[in-house]
C-alpha cells in the first residue's frame, strides 16, 4: 500500500468548544489505484487529505506513506516525505508567482534532487505548455496554471498524488480537460491517486470512491 | 623607532668605546675640528673645563674602594662630550651632546646607569674654576681639581664620594700630547691618579661606608684613532708600593699599538712608547654572550713589572647603548695592588 | 539554494520594493556610519594630539597659572634628579593660516614621548639644528620651507596643522626664547626635591581636556546619527514586513512541497544577509561621502569652539567598513525580527492572507498604545530626575519613540470619529478607507513624525540659542575697538598713549588656571560703567559691582556656577588659595570653559606675570576709525593687532553658525529619509489596494477622482502628523534647552517660539507627502480598466 490511514481522529477547537472533524477514519490506497474522496462541505475531506500529506498530524490513529508512519517523524523528516514521495495539487494552483512556468514545473523535482532524469520539454509538451515556459504564472489562464501545478506534482515521479479539488476553480470544459490530463498522467506514472472532490461526475471517473459523512467513511 | 634608539647614531661620535669601522666616530675624519698639536702646553685650571672646539672629550673617574664590610668595590663615573658641529652657537643651538655613565661594581653585582643631555642650556657642562662637571644630578665638583665631591644617583644605586689628592697632575705622552697610532693620531691627555677617597655607596641591600683611591683621566681630541683600529684595552694600576702604571694597547688588523706612563712612588713620571708594555690575555670569561678576557698578564720589563690582573667581578659589562667592559681588578705577581681595566671592541 | 532563488525571485519582480529596502537600509547605515566616522576621526585626532604630547601616558609639570615659565626650571629640576623634558607650544601665522608649533627636546624626552622617527644621524642633527621639522603629510606638503618654517618632513601620526620642531627653533619662531609651556615627566621620574614654587604636576589625562570638552558635541552628533538610523529602520521594517506578507502564500506552498521550516528560515535569513550586505556596502560608501562632506565643517567647529585640531580629511579604515556592514546587518535583523518570528510560529495551514497584516488587531493596537504611554512616562520620569547628558538624551529618545508609537492609535481614533461624522457616502468611504489604509502607512507616518519633530525641536533650540547669543554679544562686545600689544613693553606704552587720548581703556587680561580639576580662565576687570550697564547678570547679590570692586568678591560664568553649584553668596577659593565670595553669575554662551572675573588690581597682584596685552577701548563710535588710524600712524601698532566691534561680532557669529551647520545638514537628511519612507510605503500600498478601489470604481468614481482622493489622503495624513509634531518638537526643544544644553555646555537658554518656522516646515511636509503620493496616484489614474476588472475576475 502506498498510503494507509488507520483509525484517524482529528478535532479542532472552535468558538464554543471542540468539534470532531474525523472520527476513526481508515483508508488505504494501493499503487496504480485512483480513489475519489467525496463528501459534503465541512465533512472533513480536506482535513483528511492534509493529514495524509503530513501537513498536519492526527489526534489519534496513524498515517503511513510508503510504509513510514508520519506522526513519528520530525517536521523536517515529514517535509522530506512530502518532497520525495508525494505530489500535491491544490484548488488554488499555488504556483510561485515570481518564478517562470518552466521553473515552477521543475521546482519540486529539483527540491528532491531528482531533476537529473527530468525532461521538462517533454513534460511541457505533454501538458501543452511548451510555448509558455518563459511566462510567469499570472500571465496564464486558470486551466494553464493548474496544468503547471499538475506537472510540478508529477515531475519527480512520486508514488503518491494527493489532489484537493483540482478543477474546483475552473469552468466545466476546462476542468474536464485538466482532469483528463491528470488521470492520464497518473495512470502512465503508475502512482496512487487520492483526490478530494465534491463532484459525483468526476468521482465516477476514478477507480474507487469513498464518501465521508460526519467524520466517518460510509 | 624612537629618538632614544637614534641616539645610538650620535653615540658613534662619543669617545670611550670601540666599534667596527675603526671606532667609527673616533676614527672618522674630523673636518673642520682642530687636531691636537705637539708642544702645546696645557694650562690649569683652564683645561679642567670643556674644550668645545674639539670634537670629543671626557672626564673619567675610576675608584677602587673597600667597604666597612671588608668587601671590594669599584666605582666608575664618566662624562663624555661630543661636538656635532664646529660652530660654537648659544643656547639650544649649541651643537654639543653630553653623555654620562655611572657604575658601581661589587664582587657579585654590577650596577650602571646612562644619561644624555644637550649642551647650551645648563643641563650638563664642565667648568674649570671652581671645578664643576655635571649632567643632571650627577656631578664632579669642588674648589680645585684636588678637592672634589663625586655624586651620581640612579634608581638602583647612588654614591657620594669625597676625593682628595696632594700630588701633582700627570701629563701623559709628550707633556700631555698622547699619540694613539703609528700614523700619529693623538689626543691631549692628563690624569690625577692619586686621590684618596672616603664616602658612601647606596645599593639595594643598603648603604655602606667606603674608602680607597681614585684616578681621574682627562682627554680631548678631534680624531684620536686610526680607521683600522678595532678596540682597546686600557689599565690604570695602583701598586701597594706606591708606584702607578697607566697603559693601553690599541688593536688593529696589523697588530697592536701600545703606550703608557710609569708614575713612580717618588714622583717620577716616565711616559713610554710603542712596544714597551706587553699585555696578554690570561683568562677568558663569557660575559653577556661575548668572550671577554677578564684576566691579563701585564709586563713592563723596564721596571721589573710582571703581574697578573684579575677582575674582581668578571660581569662588569656596561650594557649601555655602546657596550663595553669596565671594572675593578686585583693585582698579583711581582707587585700587588688594585686597579681598573677598560676593554672595548669585544 | 533553489529555495533561496525562489525567495529572491520575488524581488526581481518588485524592483521598487527592493529599492526601498536597500535604500532604506543603505541610508540608515550611511547616516549612522557617517556620523560615527566623523566622531572616530575627531577622537583619533585628539588621541594623536595627546600621544604627541606624551600626555596620554606621562604626567606633565605646568605653571599653576597655565602660563609659560622659564626654561631654567627645566635645568633646575633635571639637576635635582627629575626626569623631565621641556615642551613649548604656540601658534604661528603661516601662509595666511595658523600653524600650531610644538617644540620638543628629543634628547631628554622619555622614550614613550619621543615624537619623531629621525631615521638617521644626519636627520637628527638637522632637526636639532632647526633645519628640519615634521608635520602630517598634508601639512608638510603645504608648509614645507614656507617662511619662516624650515623644511618639513611628512610624518604619519601627527595631526594636521601641527608642526613639530626642535624646542630651540620653536622658541625662536614663537618669540618665546628661554620659555617653556610644560615639562613631560618620565614614569617614576620624580626627583628628590620638591617642585619649585608655582609649578604643579598634572597626572596623565587620557585624551586630555579637549576630548572632555568635545564629548558633548560628539554625543550630539551621535544622537542625530541614531535618530536617522531609527528612521531608516522604519523603512526597512516596513519593506521586510511587506515582503513577508506578500510571500505568505509562497511560504505555504514551499512547505507543502516539502521544504522544512528550518530550511525556509535559513533561506530567509540568508536572503536578508545578502540584501543587508549589498545595502551595507552602498551605505558605507554613502556614509563616507556624508562624513567627508561634513567633516570640514565639523573640524572648523571644533577648532573654533574648542581649539581642537581635527584632520579635515577622512582616513578610510577597514574597521570602519566592517563596522558599517555590521550595522547594516544588525539593522536588517532588528527590522526583520518580527517577520521571522511570525514565520517561525506560522502554522503550516494558515490561510494565505496577504492583507491581513494591514488589519492590525485590536489587541496589537492596545499593546502599542500601552508601550507608547509607558515610554512617555519613562521620559517624564527621566526629565524630572534629569541631571546628566546621557539621561537627557535618553529622555529625548523615549519621548520620541513613545510619541511615535501612540501616533497610529491616535490617528485611528480620529479617523473613526471622522467616519462617523462624515456626511455623504463619498466622504464616509474616504475616511473609512483612510482608516483601513492606516496600518500600511503608519510606519512611514511615524518616521515622518520623528523627522518633523526633530526638525522643530532642533530648529527651536538653535534659533533660541541664536537670539540669546546675539543679544548677549551686543551686550558683551560693547567696546568700540580692541587693541592687542605685541609684548609687555608695548602694552605699557599703549596704555600710556591711550591715556593721553580722550578714551577709556579697559584691560582684558587673563590667566589660565586650574579650578575644580578643570581648566578655567581668570579675568581682571576694571570698575567701569561698561560692565555695570551692559552685563546682564543671571543672579547677583545687592550691588554686585561694588562688591567686586572691593576686591573680595568674584563674578563667575553660568557654566562654572552650574557645574559646581556655586551661586551668589557662596564661597569660592581661587587657585592660589585666596578666599572669595560669588557676587554674581553671568551668561557666557559659546565658551566651554569655566570663567571668573576679579578686579584687574587683584589679578595683577595674584599673578604678577600676567600678560598685559589686550585692551578694550571705549571711544565715541564716530571717532573709533580715527583712533584706529592714529594708533597705526602715530603709535605704530600694526592694523592686524586691532579689531573693531563689528568684526569681532561677525567672527563670533561665524563660529556659532558653523557649530550648527552640521546639525542642520543632518536635519535635512533625516527629513529626506522620512519623505522616502512615505513614498515607498505609498507605492507598495498602491499595488495592493486595487481590490479596495475596484468596487468604488465600479460604482461610479472615475480613476481620476480615485487618484485625487489618494493624493488628498496623503497630504491630509501628513498635515495631521505635522499638527502632532509641533507639540512634540517643542517638548523636544524644551529638553534640549533645559536639560541637554545645561549638561553639555553648562548654560540654560530661554525658549522662544518660531511659528514661521513651523509653517515653512509644515508646508514642506505637505509638499513631501504630495510628491510621495503623486507617482502612485498618477499610476492609478492611468491604470487600464482591465487591471481593475481583473480584481473581479480573480476574486475567489
Amino acid at each position: 500500500m502506498v498510503l494507509v490511514a488507520d483509525d484517524i481522529w482529528k478535532s479542532f477547537s472552535s468558538g464554543t468548544g471542540r468539534s470532531e472533524v474525523l472520527r476513526g477514519v481508515s483508508l488505504s490506497v494501493a499503487a496504480g489505484e485512483s480513489v475519489a474522496l467525496t463528501g459534503e462541505s465541512g465533512s472533513g475531506k480536506s482535513t483528511l487529505l492534509h493529514l495524509c500529506a503530513g501537513l498536519d498530524v492526527p489526534d489519534a490513529g496513524e498515517v503511513r506513506v510508503g510504509g513510514q508512519a508520519l506522526a513519528a517523524l520530525s517536521d523536517a523528516a515529514r517535509a522530506k516525505v512530502r518532497r520525495d514521495q508525494i505530489g500535491l495539487v491544490f484548488q488554488q494552483f499555488n504556483l510561485i508567482p515570481s518564478l517562470t512556468v518552466g521553473r515552477n514545473l521543475s521546482f519540486q523535482a529539483r527540491l528532491s534532487g531528482r531533476e537529473g532524469g527530468l525532461r521538462i520539454e517533454a513534460l511541457a509538451e505533454r501538458l501543452g505548455l511548451e510555448n509558455l515556459l518563459e511566462r510567469y504564472p499570472e500571465e496564464l489562464s486558470g486551466g494553464q496554471q493548474q496544468r503547471v501545478a499538475i506537472g510540478r506534482a508529477l515531475a519527480a515521479g512520486p508514488p503518491l498524488i494527493l489532489a484537493d479539488e483540482p478543477t474546483g476553480s475552473l469552468d466545466e470544459a476546462t476542468g474536464d480537460k485538466v482532469m483528463d490530463l491528470l488521470l492520464e498522467l497518473v495512470r502512465e506514472s503508475g502512482a496512487a491517486l487520492l483526490m478530494v472532490t465534491h463532484s459525483e461526475r468526476l468521482a465516477a471517473r476514478l477507480s474507487r470512491r469513498v464518501h465521508l459523512r460526519a467524520g466517518q467513511l460510509e | 623607532m624612537n629618538v632614544r634608539g637614534l641616539l645610538v647614531c650620535i653615540c658613534l661620535l662619543l669617545g670611550g668605546q670601540g666599534f667596527a669601522q675603526g671606532f667609527a666616530g673616533l676614527g672618522t675624519s674630523a673636518e673642520g675640528f682642530p687636531d691636537p698639536e705637539r708642544g702645546t702646553p696645557l694650562q690649569f685650571p683652564r683645561d679642567h673645563g670643556a674644550h668645545p672646539e674639539y670634537r670629543i672629550e671626557w672626564w673619567y673617574v675610576t675608584a677602587n674602594l673597600t667597604g666597612e664590610d671588608g668587601r671590594d668595590y669599584g666605582v666608575q663615573w664618566t662624562l663624555f662630550r661630543a661636538a656635532l658641529d664646529t660652530e660654537l652657537a648659544e643656547g639650544w643651538l649649541t651643537p654639543q651632546i653630553w653623555k654620562g655613565h655611572a657604575a658601581v661594581t661589587t664582587p657579585n653585582q654590577h650596577f650602571f646607569a646612562e644619561s644624555f643631555a644637550r649642551g647650551g642650556v645648563g643641563q650638563a657642562g664642565a667648568k674649570a674654576d671652581p671645578v664643576e662637571v655635571w649632567i643632571d644630578d650627577w656631578q664632579l665638583a669642588g674648589p680645585d681639581i684636588n678637592t672634589l665631591q663625586l655624586t651620581a644617583t640612579d634608581q638602583a644605586f647612588s654614591f657620594d664620594l669625597g676625593l682628595r689628592a696632594d700630588g701633582p697632575l700627570v701629563l701623559h705622552g709628550d707633556q700631555g700630547y698622547s699619540v694613539k697610532s703609528r700614523e700619529g693620531k693623538a689626543s691631549y691627555y692628563y690624569s690625577q691618579p692619586a686621590y684618596k677617597v672616603r664616602g658612601q655607596l647606596s645599593l639595594p641591600d643598603g648603604s655602606v661606608g667606603v674608602s680607597g683611591h681614585a684616578w681621574l683621566d682627562r682627554e680631548w681630541s678631534s680624531q684620536p684613532l686610526s680607521d683600522d683600529q678595532r678596540g682597546w684595552d686600557w689599565v690604570s694600576l695602583t701598586f701597594d708600593s706606591g708606584d702607578r702604571l697607566m697603559g693601553f694597547q690599541l688593536r688593529s688588523d696589523d697588530g697592536v699599538y701600545t703606550s703608557g706612563t710609569w708614575i713612580g712612588a717618588d714622583g717620577e713620571v716616565a711616559p713610554f712608547g710603542d712596544g714597551v708594555l706587553k699585555l696578554k690575555p690570561l683568562s677568558i670569561s663569557d660575559v653577556n654572550g661575548r668572550k671577554v678576557p677578564t684576566g691579563w698578564q701585564v709586563d713592563l720589563p723596564d721596571r721589573d713589572v710582571s703581574v697578573q690582573i684579575d677582575a674582581i667581578n668578571p660581569n662588569a659589562w656596561m650594557t649601555t647603548l655602546f657596550p663595553y667592559w669596565e671594572g675593578p681588578m686585583r693585582i698579583t705577581g711581582s707587585h700587588t695592588g688594585r686597579g681598573y681595566l677598560e676593554m672595548t671592541g669585544y | 539554494m533553489i529555495v533561496l532563488r525562489a525567495l529572491l525571485s520575488h524581488w526581481v519582480q518588485r524592483p521598487v520594493q527592493l529599492a526601498s529596502l536597500l535604500l532604506g537600509l543603505a541610508l540608515a547605515t550611511a547616516l549612522f556610519t557617517g556620523v560615527q566616522a566623523i566622531n572616530a576621526e575627531a577622537r583619533t585626532s585628539y588621541a594623536r594630539a595627546a600621544a604627541m604630547l606624551g600626555q596620554d601616558q606621562l604626567s606633565r609639570i605646568e605653571a599653576e597659572d597655565g602660563q609659560l615659565f622659564d626654561q631654567a626650571s627645566f635645568v633646575k629640576l633635571r639637576r635635582a634628579g627629575w626626569k623631565v623634558s621641556p615642551v613649548v607650544e604656540g601658534e604661528l601665522r603661516v601662509a595666511g593660516s595658523t600653524a600650531r608649533l610644538m617644540g620638543v627636546e628629543p634628547v631628554s624626552a622619555p622614550a614613550s614621548a619621543a615624537p619623531a622617527p629621525l631615521a638617521e644621524t644626519n636627520e637628527l642633527l638637522r632637526f636639532l639644528q632647526g633645519n628640519v621639522g615634521f608635520a602630517a603629510p598634508a601639512t608638510a606638503a603645504n608648509w614645507s620651507s614656507i617662511d619662516p618654517l624650515p623644511e618639513l618632513r611628512p610624518l604619519e601620526g601627527l595631526i594636521e596643522g601641527v608642526v613639530l620642531l626642535d624646542i630651540g627653533q620653536a622658541q625662536r619662531l614663537l618669540g618665546m626664547e628661554g620659555q617653556i609651556s610644560h615639562l613631560v615627566l618620565a614614569d617614576g621620574g620624580e626627583g628628590a626635591s620638591a617642585l619649585p614654587q608655582g609649578l604643579v604636576i598634572r597626572p596623565p589625562g587620557g585624551a586630555g581636556d579637549v576630548a572632555r570638552l568635545t564629548d558633548s558635541f560628539h554625543l550630539n552628533l551621535t544622537a542625530f546619527g541614531l535618530l536617522s538610523f531609527v528612521v531608516g529602520l522604519f523603512i526597512v521594517h516596513g519593506a521586510v514586513g511587506l515582503a513577508f506578507e506578500q510571500r505568505r502564500a509562497m511560504f505555504r506552498t514551499l512547505r507543502a512541497l516539502g521544504v522544512p521550516l528550518n530550511g525556509l528560515m535559513a533561506s530567509l535569513l540568508t536572503e536578508l544577509l545578502v540584501l543587508a550586505f549589498l545595502a551595507g556596502v552602498v551605505g558605507v560608501a554613502l556614509g563616507y561621502l556624508v562624513a567627508s562632506l561634513l567633516l570640514p565643517d565639523v573640524s572648523a567647529t571644533l577648532r573654533g569652539l574648542y581649539g581642537a585640531s581635527v584632520a579635515s580629511s577622512l582616513s578610510l579604515q577597514p574597521s570602519w567598513w566592517l563596522g558599517g556592514l555590521a550595522v547594516s546587518l544588525i539593522g536588517a535583523l532588528i527590522a526583520a525580527g518580527q517577520s521571522l518570528w511570525r514565520l517561525a510560529s506560522m502554522p503550516l495551514l494558515a490561510p494565505a492572507q496577504p492583507r491581513a497584516w494591514m488589519r492590525a488587531s485590536e489587541r496589537g493596537m492596545r499593546m502599542q498604545l500601552g508601550a507608547g504611554i509607558a515610554l512617555l512616562g519613562i521620559s517624564g520620569l527621566l526629565i524630572w530626575q534629569a541631571q546628566g547628558l546621557v539621561t537627557g538624551f535618553a529622555a529625548l529618545g523615549t519621548l520620541l519613540l513613545g510619541a511615535a508609537l501612540c501616533l497610529p492609535v491616535l490617528l485611528g481614533w480620529v479617523l473613526q470619529r471622522l467616519t462617523a461624522a462624515a456626511r455623504g457616502v463619498g466622504r464616509e468611504w474616504f475616511w473609512a478607507d483612510t482608516g483601513q489604509q492606516l496600518p500600511g502607512v503608519s510606519l512611514a507616518l511615524m518616521a515622518l513624525l520623528l523627522a518633523l519633530s526633530a526638525n522643530i525641536g532642533v530648529g527651536t533650540m538653535v534659533s533660541s540659542f541664536r537670539m540669546t547669543f546675539v543679544e548677549w554679544l551686543d551686550q558683551r562686545l560693547s567696546s568700540e575697538l580692541y587693541a592687542t600689544a605685541r609684548d609687555q613693553a608695548e602694552g605699557e606704552a599703549l596704555r600710556a598713549w591711550l591715556a593721553d587720548q580722550d578714551v577709556d581703556v579697559l584691560p582684558i587680561w587673563n590667566v589660565k588656571v586650574e579650578l575644580f580639576n578643570a581648566p578655567a580662565e581668570l579675568f581682571g576687570v576694571t570698575d567701569h560703567p561698561t560692565y555695570r550697564q551692559n552685563w546682564r547678570l543671571l543672579q547677583a547679590l545687592e550691588a554686585p559691582w561694588d562688591k567686586l570692586a572691593a576686591g573680595d568678591h568674584v563674578m563667575i560664568n553660568e557654566q562654572l556656577a552650574r557645574r559646581e553649584g556655586l551661586w551668589p553668596g557662596d564661597a569660592l577659593t581661587l587657585p592660589n588659595g585666596r578666599a572669595m565670595t560669588v557676587a554674581g553669575v553671568y551668561g557666557d554662551y559659546g565658551n566651554p570653559l569655566a570663567q571668573l572675573h576679579v578686579t584687574t588690581d587683584l589679578l595683577v597682584q595674584l599673578y604678577p606675570d600676567v600678560p598685559r596685552l589686550r585692551h578694550a577701548v571705549r571711544v565715541a563710535p564716530d571717532q573709533a576709525e580715527a583712533l584706529r588710524q592714529a594708533l597705526i600712524t602715530d603709535f605704530g601698532l600694526p592694523a592686524s593687532q586691532m579689531i573693531d566691534q563689528a568684526s569681532i561680532k561677525q567672527a563670533s557669529l561665524n563660529v556659532f553658525e558653523r557649530t550648527f551647520t552640521v546639525t542642520a545638514a543632518l536635519n535635512v537628511l533625516t527629513m529626506a529619509v522620512a519623505g522616502f519612507a512615505l513614498l515607498t510605503s505609498l507605492l507598495t500600498l498602491s499595488g495592493m489596494r486595487l481590490p479596495q478601489l475596484a468596487p468604488v470604481w465600479a460604482m461610479g468614481w472615475t480613476r481620476r477622482r480615485l487618484a485625487g482622493a489618494e493624493l488628498l489622503r496623503a497630504i491630509l495624513l501628513a498635515g495631521f502628523v505635522m499638527v502632532c509634531a509641533v507639540p512634540l518638537g517643542l517638548a523636544l526643544s524644551w529638553i534640549l534647552l533645559n536639560v541637554v544644553n545645561v549638561a553639555a555646555f553648562g548654560w540654560q537658554l530661554p525658549m522662544f517660539l518660531f511659528p514661521g518656522q513651523w509653517a515653512t516646515l509644515g508646508l514642506l511636509a505637505l509638499v513631501v507627502a504630495g510628491l510621495a503620493a503623486l507617482w502612485p496616484a498618477w499610476r492609478l489614474s492611468k491604470l487600464p480598466p482591465a487591471e481593475l476588472l481583473k480584481v473581479f475576475a480573480n476574486e475567489r
